[in-house]
């Protein structure tokens, strides 16, 4: 099927297609190209772009900007720490030590890539989890339909950080493992609400009605005709959970619940064991915490630029 | 009889950081005396909507560019101070607009939506008020009017909706009455109604009303005067009976020979204007309805049509024959 | 509208009995067991097989859970690990200091958050807007406990204009009533001690209320930018009202409904910050007895605190759908 301007255009049936071309010679572009054009022009999304695109690339590139590994203790900075001081930067280590000895630079460098992995999977098993769930609830109705949202409603009942908690907590012995599967068994409920909300919308809609008509396979018409309008509310909100899955994971760090090993490097462990630091050095706080700030704003400013975009009614 | 409003003039341009004015209103005059109907036709884009709400300052506080003069009783209404507009309006002028339902505030009953025109403009305490809001929704033929009162709009039918935003509009009895396609949302039969009500009531008060629409037999029944609007200007004025026996612009002509007749021959195709709205050329350089005219010349893409006066107002070069 | 309540409270019984199934399934599912986690070092398979005898967890499943509803709903949850109290007396005790520590932020978060939001859309596309955008944005990326201890160690530490931590100066002898200190302080008169409990509650309570005031400004800004551009709004202006009429009885009134949903909502999640704050600040409360049981694995404290903050968060968005059926006409009449 040809589909001259973008994927995400509402898909009339395949039976219309014919008269499908006659309209588009009267012009407009499809929903992905409006929103496309819309978000460049936008300076918040440019903003949270490049600010994401900064953070990808040196996760990405991390081994090879990071002068040393991030568990590493070296002698020459351990020497230097005091009780009230611990050096800033020095030759060969440009951020100086952190409280341990090790290479301050180098471990916030190496660390964007743990928390990007830990931020990317959380949202993606949620996401996928979600989606399923979502979709056969809104795609069968009935009992299926129920069940799966009274399980859902329930798990938004608890408030985000409570249930990951209450997650992380059963592990025996706490580790990233743990810390993304909480914060993505958190996420699920949401994508599946946004999955089973556009599938609802839809199901009444006029192209649905008419692909039914015409004998469409449902399952057809729910993987060809309805999941595509879904997707960009999930575009939209899988930014934005990238975002709140790092803070969160931050904050289970924070309490103790994910891998404890303190010469791990990631930015929410950094931040709990500098706080006993802080009227030493600031700094150790500082930089982890700015960075986690950054990306989660980075992610919240483009999901939010894009939410406005997809908005067909486009007002400002 | 001096007009009661006189509007000279007038033009509108939105405004957009980092883009060009979009000029919405390119130079409008018209006047409405004292009691008359007058029509404001065109479809849509023309620039009927933002007129009107040029006329009540109504646009918004910012993004547009308004220029020219809006005369009511010597005063200029582009003048007047912010409090001097607010004390104006509700009182000497009013307007009533196209969707009902979201016209008025759905948290609040529809007789307290009455009553607060009647305290603001005519100082009336609160029972008296009331009483007064029940006699107007009787007036405009809402059953049960003191029930009524303390229905909330959701709770009312699209008719009664207008019928109820008319009683508000005509509450202080104003000279000027401007209804911007009240009856487009609203089912055919109850349009009628609508349009019945309005004319026997601006009647009765000696209220001037300006007819927004973009049907022609809306204004066939209603109006005194007709204003025909293309692109921003008025591209012709005439009575009434006139312009539907005569209409001279080829736009008009084009409007009134698209309506499909039931005497027609049967099989006989629409007589649609050819081209869209979109195919515009800017007043300054041309006519702008010339890419979609039948009787378009050389000429009139040469330059500015002039206007012509004579009883009627025509902005033409080749206009249709007076038969 | 007595059978829209009635209708509304009936289908939040199925929410919680499964919520507690839930919990219950969680519980069990713990590595080991519950004997394992209650007896932690001492466990041996002798050991774990009689607890589980005495606590009945060699019973038919449905059983365990008949009884564990039973106990629950008689507000039994067992004793803490740690402390060996009742897990609900510990709560009790707890409580009011969370209470009121919450009380604090969402004060600050609505009477600060709604006139900003008002304002910011009132003056929409000038300085004030365009910070307080921004503002917002930032407020929810900022980690709470960072933000806390950059609170404390700024204010407390470094200029000393607060305490850093408690909830009352170790040296004021003040006497409990209801256990809110502030309020205790001034039924009893000693305004001293009232004060200093005030005093405390700054840091903390403006380190809570971070993340519901930037939502609650950028809820309101956004529905108050939404209604001014509304037709009614226009035919409310159109009939030459004074302009603080138009404000209050068509825009706030209308406005404001989407910002009390959101209210309930960031009140219910208020026990997720508190969690992180009273750490920081070693407040003593709730959040402070869950952050415990987290680094100490009590289960039992555990899983009724987090019981606790679902059930509250389940009853404040019932409220607040309740207050929408009293504010909004149009949703009574379903």
């Amino acid at each position: 099927m040809t589909t001259p301007r973008g994927s995400l255009r509402p898909r009339p049936s395949t039976l219309l297609k014919r008269k499908k071309t006659r309209i588009d010679d009267l012009g407009g572009r499809s929903l992905t190209a409006d929103a496309l054009v819309r978000l460049r022009r936008n300076p918040v999304a440019i903003v949270g772009a490049v600010i994401i695109g900064l953070f990808v690339l040196i996760s990405i590139f991390a081994p090879l900007i990071a002068p040393h590994d991030a568990g590493a203790v070296f002698p020459e900075l351990q020497r230097t720490l005091r009780p009230d001081s611990i050096p800033g930067s020095m030759p060969g280590f440009p951020l100086g030590s952190d409280q341990n000895g090790r290479d301050f630079f180098s471990r916030l460098i190496l660390a964007s890539r743990q928390t990007l992995i830990v931020g990317v999977l959380a949202t993606l098993i949620g996401l996928v989890f979600g989606v399923v769930i979502g979709a056969l609830a809104g795609a069968f109705g009935g009992w299926v339909d129920t069940v799966l949202m009274r399980v859902t409603d329930v798990l938004l009942s608890i408030p985000s950080l409570l249930l990951a908690i209450s997650i992380a907590a059963l592990a025996a012995r706490p580790s990233q493992t743990t810390v993304i599967i909480a914060v993505a068994l958190v996420n699920v409920p949401i994508f599946a609400r946004l999955l089973r909300g556009a599938m609802l919308a839809q199901r009444d809609s006029d192209h649905v009605l008419a692909a039914t008509s015409l004998g469409v396979k449902r399952s057809a018409i729910v993987v060809r005709h309805m999941l595509p309008n879904a997707l960009g509310p999930v575009i939209v909100q899988a930014t934005l959970t990238l975002a709140t899955s790092i803070l969160d994971a931050a904050a289970l760090s924070f309490l103790g619940l994910g891998d404890g090993d303190p010469a791990r490097a990631e930015w929410g462990l950094m931040l709990a064991n500098a706080q006993a630091y802080l009227d030493v050095r600031p700094a150790l706080a500082f930089y982890p915490a700015v960075a986690i700030i950054l990306v989660a704003l980075g992610f919240t400013l483009l999901g939010e630029a894009m939410r406005e975009a997809i908005d067909p009614k486009g007002r400002r | 009889m001096s007009p009661l409003l006189e509007v000279e003039d007038l033009k509108v341009a939105f405004t957009r950081r980092g883009e060009p004015d979009s000029v919405a209103v390119d130079g409008v005059g018209f006047d409405v005396q004292p009691g008359e109907i007058v029509g404001l036709v065109g479809e849509s884009g023309c620039g009927k909507s933002v007129t009107s709400l040029a006329i009540m300052r109504l646009l918004p506080e910012r993004g547009n560019r308004v220029t020219g003069s809006i005369r009511m009783d010597g005063d200029d209404l582009l003048a007047l101070s912010d409090s001097a507009m607010r004390e104006r309006r509700g009182k000497d002028l009013s307007m009533i607009f196209q969707d009902p339902l979201s016209s008025l505030n759905p948290v609040i009953s529809v007789g307290l939506q009455v009553t607060e025109v009647l305290t603001r403009h005519r100082g009336m305490k609160k029972d008296a008020a009331r009483r007064e809001a029940a006699d107007l929704l009787d007036r405009v033929g809402i059953p049960d009017p003191r029930r009524r009162l303390d229905s909330y709009p959701h709770q009312l039918s699209g008719g009664m909706r207008q019928r109820a935003l008319i009683a508000i509009a005509l509450a202080c009895t104003p000279r000027l009455l401007i209804a911007d396609e009240p009856t487009t949302a609203l089912d055919v039969t109850i349009q009628a109604q609508i349009l019945d009500l309005l004319k026997q009531l601006v009647a009765e008060t000696g209220t001037a009303l300006v007819m927004i629409t973009h049907d022609l037999g809306v204004v066939a029944g209603l109006c005194d005067r007709v204003n025909v609007l293309y692109g921003g200007r008025i591209v012709e004025r005439a009575e009434r009976h006139e312009l539907f026996r005569t209409p001279r612009h080829p736009y008009t002509h084009g409007l009134l020979g698209s309506i499909p007749r039931l005497d027609g021959p049967p099989g006989e195709e629409l007589a649609a204007i050819r081209g869209s709205v979109n195919d515009n050329l800017p007043w300054t350089d041309a006519c702008a309805f010339a890419p979609r005219c039948p009787r378009k010349l050389d000429a009139c893409t040469a330059g500015t049509p002039p206007v012509t006066e004579n009883g009627r107002l025509l902005r033409c070069i080749n206009p249709v024959e007076a038969s | 509208m007595l059978r829209f309540i009635v209708r509304r409270l009936i289908q939040v019984v199925p929410t919680l009995l499964l919520l507690s199934v839930l919990l219950f399934a969680w519980l069990r599912s713990l590595p080991g067991g519950p004997a394992a986690a209650l007896l932690g070092d001492k466990a041996t398979p002798e050991k774990i097989a009689e607890l589980n005898t005495v606590l009945g967890l060699d019973q038919p499943i449905p059983l365990q859970y008949l009884r564990f509803l039973g106990r629950a709903i008689t507000g039994d949850f067992g004793n803490s690990l740690i402390t060996g109290e009742r897990v609900t007396t510990e709560i009790a005790r707890a409580l009011p200091a969370t209470i009121e520590l919450s009380i604090a932020a969402l004060l600050i978060a609505v009477l600060l958050g709604i006139p900003l939001g008002y304002v910011a859309a009132r003056y929409r596309g000038r300085p004030l807007d365009t910070a307080t955008v921004i503002g917002t944005l930032v407020g929810v990326a900022v980690p709470v406990f960072f933000l806390g201890y950059l609170l404390k160690q700024w204010f407390a530490v470094d200029l000393g204009w607060f305490p850093p931590s408690g909830r009352q100066a170790v040296d004021i002898d003040a006497t409990h009533v209801t256990g809110f200190a502030v309020l205790d302080g001034l039924i009893t008169r000693e305004f001293d001690a009232s004060w200093d409990a005030l005093i405390h509650l700054v840091l903390p309570a403006i380190a809570l209320a971070t993340i519901p005031l930037a939502v609650i400004v950028r809820i309101t800004r956004a529905s108050v930018l939404d209604v001014m551009g509304s037709d009614f709004v226009r035919t409310a202006n159109s009939k030459g009202l004074a302009p603080s009429t138009v404000r209050e009885r068509h825009v706030l009134r209308n406005a404001l409904l989407p910002v009390s949903t959101t209210i309930g909502l960031q009140t219910g999640l208020l026990l997720a910050g508190a969690v992180l704050t009273e750490k920081v600040f070693v407040w003593g409360g709730l959040g402070t007895l869950l952050a415990q049981a987290i680094e100490r694995r009590d289960y039992p404290r555990l899983q009724a605190v987090v019981l606790l903050g679902a059930l509250v968060y389940v009853l404040v968005n019932l409220l607040v759908d309740l207050s929408y059926a009293i504010i909004d006409p149009r949703v009574r009449v379903r």
